[in-house]
């Protein structure tokens, strides 16, 4: 076990900043189109952080055009160019599901300060 | 015939890719084997080798084991195997094996124990599609019809039954071989191979 765990570990990205659910993010992912590369942005609330390790996922939801778009990236994603923190949010649970249910003002998370 | 070593499965994780891309992956501790034996043409009328796999301690081994590994000079190993030898190689016995030689890219086959299931039914066992599960059928997971009626009044040879399913030596070829780490033995290959973990594999150059 601890083998494999040492195979995850060379995986393991540490030069992105901490964040957590609730936070609103802006991804830059590298994107490719046939052969030419673009890096495309993503910027929106995470709502989810699932599994551990190398194995680990986060979710970002945001609205475009009225309608809600979700992604689930990997943490350690060598295909991540960067990732910044926008805001910091206040939520009192992992998963922010609610979200989903609610539109305009409602579906907003309350800034930590 | 190829290079072959004997390993143990450790378990199953994910990497990247060169291009970005995870790849699902099976890693793989492969020896240090020990030569055991060496069959010749000459006396046993093949050629092949008796690998060693897996230190034991010698009070773990019967008296006529015990015999074999004092007449090689080897340690007592908990797994003992025959495989081809490689053409053109002259082997002595106590020649350690290791992941030597294995690169990145190669392809292996991979032989191992699969996990017994038990006693399965034919959805299990066969892929067979099964009855609805409601609407007022009562045929859910039965086999069905297993032949005709008068003729040939027997059941043909080869009908998928109902009957015992797994531990059964299965091989599983051509595998990626991924990463090779020689310091700790391990390879790491792409996909999944029989059993589970610690389960007893041997590993062929395809």
């Amino acid at each position: 076990m601890n083998r494999i765990r040492a195979i995850e570990a060379q995986q393991i990205r540490e030069d992105l900043p901490p964040f957590s659910v609730g936070d609103t993010v802006k991804v830059s992912y590298k994107v490719v189109e046939g052969n030419r590369e673009r890096v495309q942005t993503f910027q929106g609330i995470v709502i989810r952080r699932h599994g551990a390790g190398a194995r680990e996922t986060f979710t970002v939801r945001k609205v475009s055009f009225a309608v809600g778009v979700e992604r689930t990236f990997p943490v350690n994603s060598p295909k991540i160019v960067d990732l910044q923190v926008v805001t910091r949010g206040k939520v009192r649970r992992s998963k922010l599901y609610y979200l989903r249910d609610k539109v305009g003002k409602a579906a907003r998370v309350k800034e930590l300060r | 015939m190829g290079k072959a070593i004997l390993g143990r499965k450790l378990g199953m994780t994910q990497v990247w890719s060169d291009d970005d891309r995870l790849i699902p992956v099976t890693v793989i501790e492969a020896g240090p084997c020990v030569v055991a034996q060496v069959k010749t043409v000459e006396r046993d009328g093949y050629r092949a080798i008796q690998l060693g796999y897996g230190d034991v301690k010698e009070s773990k081994v019967n008296k006529p084991m015990a015999g074999h590994y004092k007449k090689a000079g080897v340690s007592p190993k908990r797994y003992l195997a025959e495989v081809d030898a490689e053409e053109g190689v002259e082997y002595k016995v106590g020649d350690e094996i290791t992941v030597d030689g294995i690169e990145p890219g190669m392809r292996v086959h991979v032989t191992g124990t699969s996990k017994g299931k038990g006693f399965a039914g034919v959805m299990k066992r066969h892929n067979f599609r099964g009855g609805p599960g409601g609407h007022g059928s009562h045929f859910h997971r039965e086999p069905g019809s297993v032949g005709m009626c008068a003729t040939p009044s027997r059941v043909l040879r080869g009908v998928g039954m109902p009957g015992h399913m797994g531990d059964e030596t299965v091989t599983v070829r051509n595998l990626q071989v991924v990463r090779v780490d020689a310091e700790q033995n391990l390879l790491v290959i792409k996909g999944a191979v029989p059993g589970g973990k610690n389960g007893f594999l041997t590993i062929r150059l395809a």
